[in-house]
């Protein structure tokens, strides 16, 4: 990512992860299989927008966020789904939502 | 402004996909996502190599507008339809740029890529092409746009309205949760910022609130409508967004979008900033 941009990076793919992110990544799934394009969001623990981006193909996300409670909610064609993950210091928190 | 002038919703853009005199255009940050399906009948700008100059950190010049759009097959009396991923992020910039150089007709799909996936509206891979036009851009309206010397004297005067998200506005985080944290040197926001964060603006399909919820919320966050505004955010095009809602929408006279934003705002030698909720805590 550079100055230029605001987008998120390419999601699902390993990327090294500094000793003090604290990074969410996970899945969406419908029916045990992966969802791509869906609209997933990152909610904080007031329920506050804080980012948003297109799960992969093969339904992956990431966000790169603060400690605390989080929600991640998904939004697809398909369905909705939402999943909630407590991320308490630096690290990968995997999360995992369900959409129907 | 009525709303019905600066938005068009998305059964609406299905209906007039070929509609002479419509052009419908998608604007992405991810500058892929149009190759990978698009509306039917649009055509693409890619706001890093068209409609940024490729040496200097400003836009292209007015030849460079006109250039772009005669290439694009775009008229002067054309309706431009923009729309685009990430909520319309970069399509209401493209908006605001569209305006900044004086095009006439031009709108935001409302809920852009997301509202017309969402409701499963088609999407094809087709090339788009369209015969070229002689297009004509007016000099730059910078009643509509602010730099970083107005934005300094606007400190406790103007409406700041910092649309980043809470954590970039405290000083917490440089750059949105979905993104590796760099950019600015400093972190924090323009003293005197109120913060209204952009998704404030929209609901979850990623359409506008209505005008008395967007009243409401900015008004509870503490906007003064008797007041100047200057909205900013880290690079110019969440600001877009909510320059939009304050300006198209909700038909507040003189507000302008800092497009140089966070990044340059925060890198500044000596300039003045405030971290924290902006609270007092």
């Amino acid at each position: 990512m550079s100055l230029d941009g605001c987008g998120a990076p390419q999601q699902g793919v390993d990327i090294a992860v500094g000793a003090n992110e604290v990074v969410l990544s996970g899945k969406v799934k419908s029916a045990g299989g992966p969802v791509g394009g869906a609209f997933v969001r990152l909610l904080d623990s007031t329920g506050e927008f804080t980012a948003e981006v297109v799960s992969s193909p093969e339904g992956d996300f990431r966000f790169f966020a603060a400690p605390g409670t989080w929600t991640v909610r998904a939004l697809h064609r398909s369905g909705n789904g939402q999943s909630s993950v407590s991320a308490d210091g630096p690290g990968v928190h995997p999360v995992e939502v369900a959409v129907a | 402004m009525s709303r019905e002038e600066v938005l068009v919703s998305a059964a609406w853009s299905e209906e007039n996909l070929d509609t002479p005199g419509v052009v419908f255009v998608e604007v992405d940050e991810d500058t892929t996502a149009y190759d990978g399906g698009h509306v039917p009948g649009a055509v693409k700008i890619d706001w890093k190599t068209e409609l940024q100059d490729p040496v200097r950190r400003d836009f292209v010049d007015r030849a460079g507008f006109e250039a772009l759009l005669s290439a694009k097959g775009i008229a002067n009396s054309d309706t431009v339809v923009l729309y685009g991923g990430n909520n319309n992020w970069f399509a209401a910039y493209a908006y605001w740029y569209f305006k900044l150089y004086g095009h006439d007709s031009v709108k935001l799909l409302d809920g852009g890529r997301k509202k017309w996936e969402l409701d499963g509206r088609p999407l094809d891979k087709d090339v788009v092409r369209r015969e070229p036009t002689t297009y004509t851009a007016q000099d730059q309206d910078l009643t509509i746009r602010a730099f970083r010397d107005e934005v300094v004297e606007a400190i406790g005067d103007k409406n700041l309205v910092d649309v980043r998200s809470p954590d970039e506005f405290s000083g917490k985080l440089l750059a949105p949760a979905h993104l590796p944290q760099e950019q600015a040197q400093r972190g924090g926001h323009i003293p005197s910022a109120i913060n209204v964060p952009w998704s404030k603006a929209a609901n979850e399909d990623g359409t506008f609130k209505s005008n008395d919820e967007l009243d409401r919320i900015y008004g509870e966050a503490g906007f003064d409508g008797s007041r100047k505004t200057i909205a900013y955010c880290r690079i110019g095009e969440r600001s877009s967004h909510t320059w939009f809602a304050l300006h198209e929408l909700l038909g507040h006279g003189d507000v302008k979008n800092y497009d140089g934003s966070w990044t340059e705002y925060g890198s500044l030698i000596g300039v003045p900033i405030e971290l924290g909720d902006g609270k007092g805590n």
